[in-house]
């Protein structure tokens, strides 16, 4: 077990830039999730930290080991691939026993710590059979198995669950996340999915165009985006864009959207503030003044039925914005309605303009 | 359940009949047809062709079992085959390896034509070429000769090399599609997981792509096999004296001797031998595939 530390690495295909110049530091023991466009870099970086493919330029260490040129099968790591990789001419026993046994590990202990791994994934039972005689589901947990058995350093997964069903994908969100803890295994998870990203990992690294764009736990990026692209990738987000006033800005119309959390920007400067639809209030009355709160007026063009939630789509200034109500049973808004819109500054978040 | 089955594929073949119909007509009256004449003539005493008096015999048949020769030939022609295979694989299968899974675009359709070309070219004018070649004073001892700083005579025109060299390059086609296609068909993704589990490039190959590939090395090695067995072009031309195989006895009870009744009982005699061969090897291969 160990972290891995990734500095300034870049690498490029051709004139494109899969990688510009990324740092990020993985801690021993976490989740992380890279979470990205396609195209945006994640795998490329997960291929470097598994050692297919070596950068152009800066480091990565793995337990304090520089292995930036070291290849893969030297670098002691355990992957997962999207579309499982087991081989189709061994058991699924054979497919997990095949890192150890390529080890020279005796076969007594090679029996032993396959069945274990198996019991692991709940999958005991099933040594027996062939990769084609399992279910999406059953071929996932024997790549898992067969990717943690060798002991690795880090886990490596590459979109490990984007080709299973919904309900079968939160199955496995759970369980990946039950083992990954059991064996306290330095995880790193590659991901288009920002609920997954959100629900599974300690830490979230943003990529986009080969850059790493945000990096931090879950709740800080989603609460305190640093960047347009980051509020509105991971999750959904209302944009104003503006001039700084110094703690908010002001619109082209003159309102003023006061801001309690993001940069802190000279005033004058070009500046956006991003808002999440449920923190946003929303109402018919326009009479009573909340001095603390931001105000815009608007008209509810849209309004979108979810059973636990409503989304409001709300025309404002030629902007539509979005708001998010729970279902408490009270009074729901018809399209076409005037209403007001409330949110506190403490829910808006202040990004300097890229 | 197993009625409609069976309904189903009966109905299936009837609407697949218009589509094998032309192939398995063609294969009668070409092959089947033609053969069952041979089969007829091998146990003839003469052919009643030149309207000699004939008689039905099994003559033919004992005369394989009644002179060692013959015996003797067929294993050196069974031993010829497998060598030719073997030197195949061993050339072919490298070949599509890296034309599978290392070339990409251009340069991949740009080999895969190299490896094709031997196929397009007259297999008497590809002989004769190679007769060029390997005689003394041929190019490649003039060649060797020009490089090394001693004299050396290369000489293997008329030898058992020979005929194995013009073997080898006739046949080295077929173990290179038949590899290539079952090399391609493996998903590189195998690869890699295989390396990420700490086995070498080596081990990988060994213990995934060798087996995965192993359809492919099998129909490679029994469309060689077969016909080296029975092949008697390149041991003429390339072999001389040394050249006398199996094949280039029938040919002779064909072409030279006119004694077709023989020539068509030791062809049977081969077709035989090919099939229990394939037949013991088959479940070994099978497992192995």
């Amino acid at each position: 077990m160990a972290g891995v530390q990734v500095s300034d690495v870049s690498r490029s295909f051709g004139a494109h830039k899969a990688l510009d110049d990324v740092s990020i530091d993985f801690a021993d023991g976490g989740f992380y999730a890279l979470l990205g466009p396609s195209g945006s870099g994640k795998t490329t970086l997960l291929r470097q930290i598994a050692g297919f493919d070596f950068p152009d330029s800066g480091r990565i260490s793995i337990g304090g080991e520089s292995v930036e040129r070291v290849p893969v099968e030297k670098r002691r790591i355990g992957m997962v691939f999207q579309n499982y990789a087991l081989f189709p001419n061994m058991s699924v026993a054979d497919n997990v026993a095949f890192g150890l046994s390529v080890r020279g590990e005796a076969k007594a202990v090679i029996a032993t710590e396959v069945q274990r791994a198996l019991d692991l994934v709940q999958l005991g039972k099933l040594g027996g059979r062939r990769p084609h005689q399992l279910s999406g589901g059953q071929r996932q947990r024997v790549a898992l198995a067969r990717a943690i058995v060798t002991k690795p350093r880090v886990l490596l997964l590459d979109e490990p669950l984007g080709a299973l069903d919904k309900a079968l994908r939160v199955d496995m969100q759970i369980e990946l996340k039950r083992i990954q803890r059991e064996i306290g295994i330095t995880t790193i998870f590659v991901t288009h999915d920002q609920e997954e990203a959100l629900t599974m990992s300690d830490r979230i690294g943003i990529l986009r165009d080969g850059r790493l764009v945000q990096e931090g736990p879950p709740e800080e990026i989603y609460d305190r985006p640093r960047s347009e692209f980051a509020a509105t990738f991971l999750g959904d987000a209302n944009i104003f864009r503006g001039d700084t006033t110094g703690n908010g800005i002001r619109l082209q119309d003159g309102t003023a959207i006061a801001a309690g959390a993001g940069a802190t920007l000279a005033a004058g400067a070009k500046a956006s503030c991003a808002v999440r639809p449920e923190r946003i209030r929303i109402g018919t009355d326009a009479g009573a003044v909340d001095s603390d709160a931001n105000m815009l007026k608007g008209q509810v063009s849209k309004r979108i039925f979810a059973g636990n939630n409503s989304t409001y789509f709300v025309e404002r200034a030629g902007q539509t914005l979005k708001v998010i109500v729970q279902n408490t049973g009270a009074d729901r808004l018809a399209e076409g309605q005037d209403v007001v819109l409330r949110w506190s500054p403490e829910s808006t978040v202040l990004i300097a303009a890229t | 359940m197993a009625a409609q089955s069976a309904t189903a594929s009966r109905s299936g073949l009837r609407s697949a009949l218009p589509l094998l119909a032309p192939a398995y007509i063609w294969l009668t009256v070409a092959i089947f047809l033609p053969l069952s004449a041979m089969v007829f003539f091998s146990f003839m005493t003469d052919l009643p062709l030149s309207g000699k008096p004939w008689a039905f015999t099994l003559g033919n048949y004992a005369a394989f079992f009644s002179q060692s020769l013959y015996l003797t030939l067929l294993l050196a022609s069974l031993r010829l085959g497998l060598e030719v295979t073997l030197w195949c694989i061993v050339i072919g299968y490298p070949a599509a390896y890296v034309l599978a899974k290392v070339l990409k675009g251009r340069s991949r359709e740009a080999i895969f034509l190299l490896v094709i070309l031997p196929f397009w070219s007259n297999g008497l004018v590809r002989i004769f070429s190679w007769a060029m070649v390997l005689r003394e004073g041929g190019i490649l001892d003039t060649a060797l000769n020009a490089v090394l700083p001693f004299k050396i005579n290369i000489d293997l025109m008329y030898s058992y090399p020979a005929v194995i060299i013009g073997l080898v390059h006739s046949y080295v086609p077929y173990m290179v599609l038949t590899c290539y296609l079952t090399l391609q068909a493996i998903d590189d993704s195998l690869i890699e997981a295989g390396r990420s589990l700490g086995a070498t490039r080596l081990q990988v190959l060994k213990r995934v792509i060798i087996p995965l590939s192993m359809p492919g090395l099998v129909a490679g090695a029994a469309l060689i096999f077969v016909p080296v067995v029975g092949s008697f072009m390149e041991p003429r031309i390339l072999g001389g004296r040394t050249g006398t195989f199996y094949g280039t006895v029938i040919e002779d009870q064909f072409v030279a001797v006119f004694n077709w009744p023989l020539g068509a009982a030791l062809s049977f005699i081969l077709l035989a031998v090919v099939l229990v061969i394939l037949a013991i090897a088959s479940p070994v291969l099978r497992r192995a595939a």
